[in-house]
């Protein structure tokens, strides 16, 4: 029983994380140390070891809050309060995923829409692949407020523009996949769509789209990811409204390390959840597909 | 008086017509072919800055909302000294250092870790997941810790870089197939022999994929951790002042210059990759 489990990924999966954790505790106690030893100073106190990490662990602003006081401050802000308040964790969280999911759905759809021109088209292929290339050597994130003002100024405001950000960050693995993706069958079996006199259209449906399906998911995995970060960068320059990005800005202003370590660990859940769901897709898929290992 | 943005129009369609022209051209020498592949992408981007100013001039497009080519040109040429201090404060300091010291601690780690099957099982998926995490939100702790000069941003950008280095490096080490490390066992080679003459060479492609990953994340890390505060120098401060102060140019010429930055800095670590890993299939095929 044991040798499997150690044979497996879960034991030292397990093992890393409880180191993980062990040292957060001990630099939280390092880290808050400064602070704590000002406080007993100040008031004269006599101090053991024991008050120290019990303080430590328990401040109100500390450098690096202790794993348990962000997930209490989670559970505060989105058990006990309603999801439609604006203090909960969830509404902004909610926030922040919608427009991760329609920047990732425009994304996909404008990324799969380019690779298949470009597949059917040699001066598309030849002109706007390197661009599509290029356009990710660009720190584009950087441009994430100026086109949130833009839009703004032309009117168009709310989910769309947060959207917009997140679309031209996962528009280029999904070109990328799918061009590789569609490129993949082999010469005989495209040679076997010509014998059956396919038409262009009935050789895409028919053999080019199916076999990029597993491409198609691996960069919908990426693309996700990526989406969420353009979604929470998105958020920043709108003032801090609503949204994980805006209690990230939010709390570095007020210095509240609790809060922003709750809204990382939220976007860490978030992320992991969306990834999981396209994970879950893929395999289903390949599985209806046949292409199951 | 024609307008503009028919001009544009017609540009457009040349321009379009002209590399319909060029790839069905196939000349014999290689070097011309070669040209014909620079020259495409080259004539689709003056073609889609003709279309910009076109449509901006065309429909007096405000400047405010998108300012035309030529008008974010002249800014970069009046500005040189503000964007070189900024490029030095972003670029030369928080992203080169962050970088090198990033790349560097994930390559180590990797190492480091390659000897225990037990560490790499844990700390592999780990490293996948932490890969996919909007890592960007540590930015306002950084701050926070390390000041708000440089140092916190070089903290993001660490932090950002290390686990795609760790996972790639990990990957690489394993990618030498079973025969060769055998060879290497009939040769009596030892431990870091072997590392050195066959797993690290053979590790290289994953390296550099994850040296061309990073270039990226690090510019980004670096400009949005200049968000949550700076002094008042920098890329990512310059941006979000000038566009507070609707001075959309200077955004404009400052994105110009990250973009370049962005570019020539992927640039190199390609041609670095060329030259070191010049046996792998994928560049000998060319």
């Amino acid at each position: 029983m044991l040798s499997r489990l150690a044979a497996g990924n879960t034991l030292p999966i397990v093992i890393v994380v409880a180191a993980i954790v062990v040292a957060w505790y001990g630099f939280a106690v390092y880290l808050n140390m400064p602070w704590q030893l000002g406080v007993y100073e100040r008031s004269g106190t006599t101090w053991t070891f024991a008050d120290l990490v019990r303080d430590t662990l328990a401040q109100e602003r500390p450098v690096l809050p202790s794993p348990h006081q962000v997930f209490a401050e989670m559970w505060r802000t989105t058990v006990e309060v309603a999801p439609t308040s604006r203090r909960s964790l969830l509404y902004h969280a909610w926030v922040t995923l919608s427009s991760t999911l329609l920047g990732f759905a425009l994304g996909t759809l404008l990324g799969i829409l380019l690779a298949v021109f470009i597949v059917h088209n040699r001066a598309m292929d030849k002109s706007v692949m390197p661009w599509v290339v290029a356009s990710q050597t660009i720190p584009i994130l950087a441009i994430a407020p100026m086109i949130i003002v833009v839009l703004n100024a032309v009117g168009l405001t709310g989910l769309l523009p947060k959207a917009l950000i997140s679309t031209y960050l996962s528009f280029f693995p999904v070109v990328v996949g799918m061009v590789k993706g569609l490129r993949s069958p082999e010469p005989i079996q495209l040679d076997l769509m010509r014998t059956y006199s396919a038409s262009a259209a009935q050789t895409f449906w028919k053999l080019r789209w199916p076999s990029a399906m597993p491409y198609l998911f691996t960069s919908l995995k990426v693309a996700v990811a990526i989406s969420l970060v353009g979604a929470i960068v998105g958020e920043l320059p709108t003032g801090a409204v609503a949204g994980l990005g805006a209690r990230l800005l939010a709390g570095s202003y007020y210095g509240q390390t609790v809060q922003i370590w709750s809204a990382l660990f939220m976007a860490a859940a978030l992320a992991a959840i969306l990834v999981a769901v396209i994970g879950a897709g893929h395999r289903m898929v390949l599985k209806r597909m046949g292409m199951a290992q | 008086m024609t307008n503009p943005f028919i001009l544009a129009l017609l540009f457009w369609i040349a321009a379009w017509a002209l590399n319909e022209w060029l790839v069905r051209l196939s000349p014999r020498p290689a070097a011309m072919r070669r040209l014909i592949d620079v020259l495409v992408p080259l004539v689709f981007g003056i073609a889609v800055l003709a279309m910009w100013e076109g449509v901006v001039r065309g429909f007096a497009i405000p400047s405010v909302l998108l300012p035309p080519p030529s008008m974010i040109w002249a800014r970069i040429v009046n500005s040189v000294p503000i964007l070189w201090a900024d490029f030095r404060q972003t670029f030369l300091k928080a992203v080169l250092i962050g970088y090198v010291l990033g790349c560097g601690a994930g390559f180590l780690v990797a190492i480091l870790i390659d000897r225990s099957p037990f560490l790499q099982r844990g700390l592999l998926p780990l490293g996948n997941f932490v890969s996919a995490l909007p890592i960007i939100g540590i930015a306002p702790i950084m701050v926070m810790w390390f000041g708000f000069d440089w140092p916190s941003k070089a903290a993001v950008v660490i932090i950002m870089t290390f686990f795609p280095m760790l996972v790639n490096t990990v990957q690489g080490l394993a990618a030498s197939s079973a025969i060769d490390r055998d060879l290497m066992r009939t040769y009596a080679a030892g431990y870091w022999q072997t590392l050195f003459k066959l797993r690290l060479p053979a590790a290289a492609p994953f390296i550099f994929n994850a040296l061309k990953i990073n270039s990226t994340l690090a510019l980004i890390g670096a400009i949005v951790a200049e968000f949550f505060g700076t002094p008042i120098v920098g890329m990512g401060f310059r941006i979000s002042t000038e566009v507070g102060r609707m001075n959309v140019d200077m955004v404009w010429a400052e994105i110009a210059v990250a973009a370049l930055a962005g570019s020539v800095f992927y640039g190199v670590v390609a041609l670095a990759e060329r030259a070191v890993t010049f046996w792998h299939p994928s560049v000998r095929g060319g």
